[in-house]
């Protein structure tokens, strides 16, 4: 079966506040920048990842197609998951062998989620992805679920200082990253919800990204040094926070060991909270030799939908800029990191 | 900001009157229970019990049909302290949400624990600890939701019982001339004719000899610490927690009276430390100790212990 690998991606310059462009009008322009850095201008598949609760509208991703040009008829899927899910059924796609290529995108732009009041009702935009019976009639927002498992993760042995110690390194990587938000380093802060505090979470952020698939003998056409997939998979805990250990995350570390987590230069997670990352890092027995979100991560630019899909592009780039031979890359979506999927890249292509 | 003149409009997604959804057996049984005042599990094939009762075992494995008494009892798990609720909270003061396992079943749930009353804002306070042990707060009215749960409460482990008895008490004669004294800046007390030991207060008698004593003298209202407290637990007479009560030993007299020592940090407060009252404005004088607000230092050298050492 022939290897599949990264051989081109492109993002905004994510955005912390609403810019005034739609949601096509942000992506129309990464899905160009990919076209013109391949040279295609048609692909085997399409695939997508999206969240219609972002834009307040049923099937407002058909409409993202127009970004595409989907002209005559393509062959195209989307997923209501982040796009690194999109990613997935792409690479399953190609594995078919009828088709050598795949565009694969994601966007969201979280800055319209807005209260009544005015505040952003991202947290609580989150509640409606809850079970209905027992979890969303009591309003429980996202960063509330969150600091549910840090206690959770604290609890089993670690101290508050580890989180800080996480957001004051996003965000620095984040100032240097100029795709990222440039956010302050952290100062004395007030609880958001205890154990959390602002910077432990993620900013409010619009943003979209797109990555190119190639199959074998394509991908060296398409791309110097391609970013060859050595293992992807992807698990899923219950979803009743009561029923699992919050503290770890079993998912993550069967994922992990199906994909291959070891002996990786550079890690890009999808940890939009600060403890996620370290409940992250246990879980995929990633030391302290390993380089950790060096893009700054989702507390330095979350456009969620999209925020996993960066994370594969990222460690793509580490290996088609030659910094590193051997990357991983996570992507989650759910409450508490319900669901975890991990992508192993390499340099080399052994197929 | 926009990066030009951009059109915007508000816009809400909503199902107007709350979307209807059929809850099966299982989690119907639970809220039938739940509108009763009552708590069930489910037990699994392996013979778990799960709380809130689910259709699977998380192996994927069916449930039994048998539902099994649980609580009323619960521990505390996992929690998250929201000190400013947000609109769509259940409670518009600081709570927790927590991850509650009623006695007799093996899966948690999510709920609210009320701690009672905070300021917006409040750090999470000392009690809230996993294990700790709760109790559900019913509605009055249910209706078959986990919402008939208003929130979780700790169990009682303390109460508060008020203690008060009212009393007129007569200060005698030796410490109504005393605090006559008082009223005038006055510090007044007696020799005993036998020992030559002068006490302030007086009592009117000299407790080691057993006499009565009339002889008045009057001394200056310096002093040394000859030993002190630090309190830590407020007292209304007293300045800040921490704050310092002492004996001082007036110049001239030979007992010590106990009295606040401030204007200083409460741990440079040390034996032999020279110290002065600290009246109150004269305006505020009455025949009362509380004319003294307490002793500050006079800044001298400290008085050797030896000086001290008989009057502690």
């Amino acid at each position: 079966m022939r290897d599949i690998a990264v051989v081109a991606f492109a993002q905004t310059e994510h955005q912390g506040e609403d810019s005034g462009l739609s949601e096509v009008e942000l992506l129309a322009p990464v899905i160009t920048e990919v076209k013109q850095s391949t040279g295609l201008s048609r692909f085997g598949f399409t695939c997508s990842g999206s969240l219609d609760y972002l834009a307040g509208a049923p099937f407002s991703f058909v409409s993202a197609l127009d970004a595409v040009g989907a002209w005559p008829p393509i062959s195209e899927s989307h997923v209501e998951m982040d796009a690194a899910w999109a990613l997935y059924e792409a690479w399953v796609r190609l594995r078919h062998g009828d088709v050598d290529t795949a565009l694969v995108y994601g966007f969201g732009k979280c800055s319209q989620v807005v209260r009544e009041d005015g505040e952003s009702g991202l947290p609580e935009l989150m509640t409606l992805q809850l079970d209905p019976y027992y979890l969303a009639p009591l309003g429980p927002d996202q960063t509330s679920l969150a600091a549910l498992q840090a206690r959770a993760y604290l609890d089993a042995g670690h101290k508050e200082d580890d989180l800080r110690a996480v957001a004051v390194r996003s965000r620095a990587a984040g100032r240097a990253n100029p795709y990222a938000l440039d956010l302050a380093e952290p100062g004395e802060e007030e609880y958001e919800v205890a154990p959390l505090r602002p910077s432990d979470c993620p900013p409010v952020t619009d943003g979209a990204a797109v990555i190119v698939l190639a199959a074998g003998d394509r991908a060296r056409e398409l791309c110097e040094r391609p970013a060859w997939i050595r293992g992807i998979d992807h698990r899923t805990d219950a979803h009743a926070f009561g029923a699992r250990d919050l503290a770890r995350s079993e998912s993550a570390a069967l994922a992990g060991e199906r994909a291959g987590a070891r002996d990786v230069e550079v890690a890009e997670l999808h940890a939009r909270f600060s403890h996620e990352e370290l409940i992250l890092r246990d879980a995929l027995g990633l030391g302290d030799d390993v380089r950790v979100n060096p893009s700054g991560g989702p507390l330095a630019a979350d456009p969620v939908m999209a925020t996993g899909l960066i994370r594969i592009g990222e460690a793509a780039n580490r290996i088609r800029s030659g910094e590193a031979g051997r990357v991983l890359a996570h992507a989650s979506h759910g409450p508490c990191l319900q669901s975890n999927l991990v992508c192993v890249m390499e340099a080399q292509n052994h197929g | 900001m926009p990066q030009f003149d951009s059109l915007t409009a508000d816009h809400a997604l909503e199902f107007p009157g709350g979307y209807t959804r059929s809850v099966g057996p299982v989690i119907g049984r639970f809220l039938t229970e739940l509108r009763d005042g009552r708590l069930v599990g489910v037990r699994t094939a392996g013979g778990r019990v799960l709380f809130p009762p689910v259709e699977y075992d998380t192996d994927g494995t069916p449930v039994t049909g048998e539902f099994v008494d649980v609580g009323p009892e619960c521990t505390v798990g996992a929690y998250a302290w929201v000190p400013r609720p947000r609109p769509g909270h259940p409670l518009d003061r600081p709570f927790a949400w927590a991850l509650i396992t009623p006695d007799g079943a093996d899966t948690a749930m999510l709920h609210v624990l009320d701690l009672g009353v905070f300021e917006a804002g409040a750090k999470p306070p000392k009690t809230l600890r996993a294990g700790l042990r709760v109790r559900p707060k019913w509605r009055a009215e249910r209706t078959g939701t986990v919402g008939d749960i208003e929130s979780f409460r700790p169990d009682v482990t303390m109460i508060n019982a008020p203690v008060r008895a009212d009393y007129r008490l007569s200060a005698g004669r030796a410490l109504s001339r005393f605090l006559g004294g008082v009223a005038q800046g006055r510090l007044l007390g007696h020799r005993c004719g036998v020992c030559g030991k002068v006490y302030v207060p007086m009592k009117g008698m000299c407790p080691v000899d057993g006499v009565p004593t009339t002889e008045e003298v009057e001394v200056p209202d310096t002093g040394t610490v000859t030993t002190f407290a630090v309190n830590n637990i407020p007292d209304p007479r007293a300045p800040d927690v921490p704050f310092v009560s002492a004996y001082v030993l007036l110049d001239g007299s030979d007992i010590a009276m106990v009295a606040l020592v401030a204007g200083l940090p409460a741990d440079e407060v040390r034996m032999g430390m020279r110290v002065r009252a600290a009246w109150r404005p004269r305006e505020e004088w009455g025949q009362t100790m509380a004319n003294i607000k307490w002793f500050e230092p006079t800044g001298e050298p400290d008085v050797p212990f030896d000086d001290i050492k008989d009057h502690l």
